[in-house]
């Protein structure tokens, strides 16, 4: 088998225009599964416009985002129908947004929280549902005695971790992140870090994680690319773009970062 | 007494002009033939306030002939203010007949009850509606709503059965039961009882649903499956009582709890009026009815 045909998540000559402004420009790259893409760069350099664009959230001006069916092989996400893309972005990919409150339902328990997308594709048994809720609880370290909680009852690193069973609950084989470690203080960043790390390696998960936190890049990604006013600048394997950066922009945002 | 018998009427008939019955009639025509679809219409400022039936009110007056016979209720009554007042409104402007009797009636415009009596083919059941959108205290966009409609989306409703099983052990919801109706559009059912839910299912009458504040028409042809939604592990069930209507010593309606005094006494009471004077007049008694010691065997 060709390596091409293992890729899960193909982007070609992606390019978003605000009007005259660019939010990212020209971006091409692969994704294999199993693998974890990082993408770095100052605000306002088009990291979210592209994670946006990629995940169906946001229709690109030019280019092409092809994904790798479980079902029919690759097929372009813009040229699918609309039902057969949303029921693509709630079963086989997630997305978890830098806010909790973004990606949950703050108005239901966490366990409803985590059974929703069950619901969605048909599960009609109470009990399994439950029962699958309370598992994935478990798996992000949550007590089991939080189910029937509202999330609004959690904290941030909780509701964070909530986020991320209520997304995986479906075993989708690709996650977009948006941030997920913003607004947590450093030391629940390096538990969900730890989780995320763990769950990536159990479940085989292909993810693409936005940041501006090198250190969490560094942590979590396999490969890194640079952004900079809506371009690729720099990418390649995530130790190599860190200690060895090549362009002028990677070499400023890696000596920024205090030395201790 | 036949409209046409006022000498100078005060009002077109039936109040609304010709031209917006027109529009309610192509609304009502299309939610015909979508059933469970909700179908805007250009809603009009009726001289009652919102939450008073002003939808039930302008479908009612655009399907309404002079001919026909009327019957109003609410919760059940026909004489409560809502009732009273909505059963003058077309008395006045339209000049038709009104009744009490479900039989009786061709047109029931019905705030939270389907009544008790079976209805035939040749009647008409008008809903006031007051929030149309079954999904609109899970997804609030409207936009949402309308695509997940579109494309079928309707896992979300489950999640709100799921925390009702969750906080109560039983789906606690009780009225506004959503309902999936012709196997593809959820539908909220307006405020009646879950117990009257099945009644909707097959029913052979026609009925219309006006939601008036916010501009929607939606309705179910005779004969249209009405599925209550469940879940596997706990199936859709009606309310039951363990008392007995006290008037009427009925076992299979819908009953409405009466405080009778600040010492703990209440009572039971069928909430269709209507249906337990029927029932009294064919001699049936309740246990709290049975001052004349006629017939009260007949009761249980």
């Amino acid at each position: 088998m060709s390596r091409d045909s293992n890729i899960l998540l193909s982007i070609r000559d992606l390019t978003m225009m605000y009007g005259s402004r660019i939010g990212c420009q020209d971006v091409c790259f692969d994704l294999w599964p199993g693998e974890v893409l990082g993408i770095v760069g100052e605000s306002g350099s088009g990291k979210s416009t592209l994670l946006n664009c990629i995940s169906a959230q946001l229709e690109p001006s030019e280019g092409q985002v092809s994904y790798n069916t479980r079902i029919e092989g690759m097929k372009e996400v813009y040229q699918m129908s609309e039902p057969e893309r949303r029921l693509l972005m709630r079963t086989d990919w997630a997305f978890v947004h830098q806010s909790p409150r973004d990606g949950l339902r703050m108005n239901v328990s966490a366990g409803a929280n985590v059974g929703e997308r069950l619901m969605a594709i048909g599960n009609r048994h109470y009990g399994d549902i439950r029962q699958s809720a309370e598992n994935w609880l478990g798996k992000v370290e949550i007590e089991s005695d939080r189910l029937d909680d509202l999330p609004s009852t959690f904290s941030g690193g909780m509701q964070q971790r909530l986020q991320i069973a209520r997304n995986l609950v479906t075993g989708p084989r690709l996650v977009f992140m948006d941030e997920p470690t913003g607004g947590l203080d450093v030391s629940v960043q390096a538990k969900l870090l730890d989780l995320l790390r763990s769950l990536v390696r159990d479940l085989g998960l292909s993810v693409i994680i936005v940041t501006h936190d090198l250190a969490v890049a560094r942590l979590l990604s396999n490969r890194l690319m640079v952004m900079q006013r809506g371009r690729i600048v720099e990418q390649g394997l995530t130790d190599q773009v860190l200690d060895d950066p090549q362009h002028a922009y990677t070499q400023l945002l890696v000596s920024s970062i205090l030395q201790t | 007494m036949n409209y046409q018998q006022t000498e100078i009427p005060d009002y077109n008939f039936a109040y609304l002009d010709e031209q917006t019955k027109r529009m309610i009639r192509r609304a009502l025509l299309k939610a015909v033939a979508i059933p469970g679809y909700q179908v805007p219409f250009a809603g009009r400022e009726m001289p009652m306030p919102y939450g008073w039936g002003t939808g039930g009110v302008q479908v009612t007056a655009a399907v309404i002939g002079p001919e026909d016979t009327l019957k109003v209720i609410d919760q059940g009554s026909d004489d409560t203010t809502n009732a009273v007042s909505i059963r003058k409104f077309f008395a006045r402007t339209a000049g038709v007949e009104t009744t009490e009797k479900t039989a009786d009636a061709d047109i029931i415009q019905t705030r939270h009850r389907i009544p008790e009596h079976p209805l035939r083919e040749d009647q008409i059941l008008v809903y006031q509606v007051p929030i149309p959108e079954p999904l609109r205290f899970l997804e609030p966009r409207e936009t949402e709503t309308r695509k997940m409609h579109a494309l079928e989306e309707y896992g979300l409703m489950h999640v709100k059965l799921y925390e009702d099983i969750a906080r109560h052990g039983h789906i606690a919801t009780t009225y506004a039961y959503p309902a999936l109706i012709n196997d593809r559009y959820m539908m909220d059912p307006s405020p009646i009882p879950k117990f009257d839910n099945p009644k909707m299912d097959m029913m052979p009458a026609l009925q219309l649903f006006g939601a008036g504040r916010e501009k929607r028409i939606y309705a179910l042809p005779p004969y249209t499956k009405v599925k209550s939604l469940d879940f596997e592990d706990h199936p859709f069930v009606i309310q039951s009582w363990e008392d007995v209507c006290g008037l009427c010593g009925a076992k299979d309606t819908f009953l409405d709890e009466v405080i009778l005094d600040d010492q703990g006494n209440r009572m039971f009471v069928c909430s269709d009026s209507d249906h337990c004077n029927e029932r009294q007049a064919k001699g049936h008694r309740g246990p709290q009815n049975r001052d004349d010691s006629l017939t009260e065997e007949v009761a249980l």
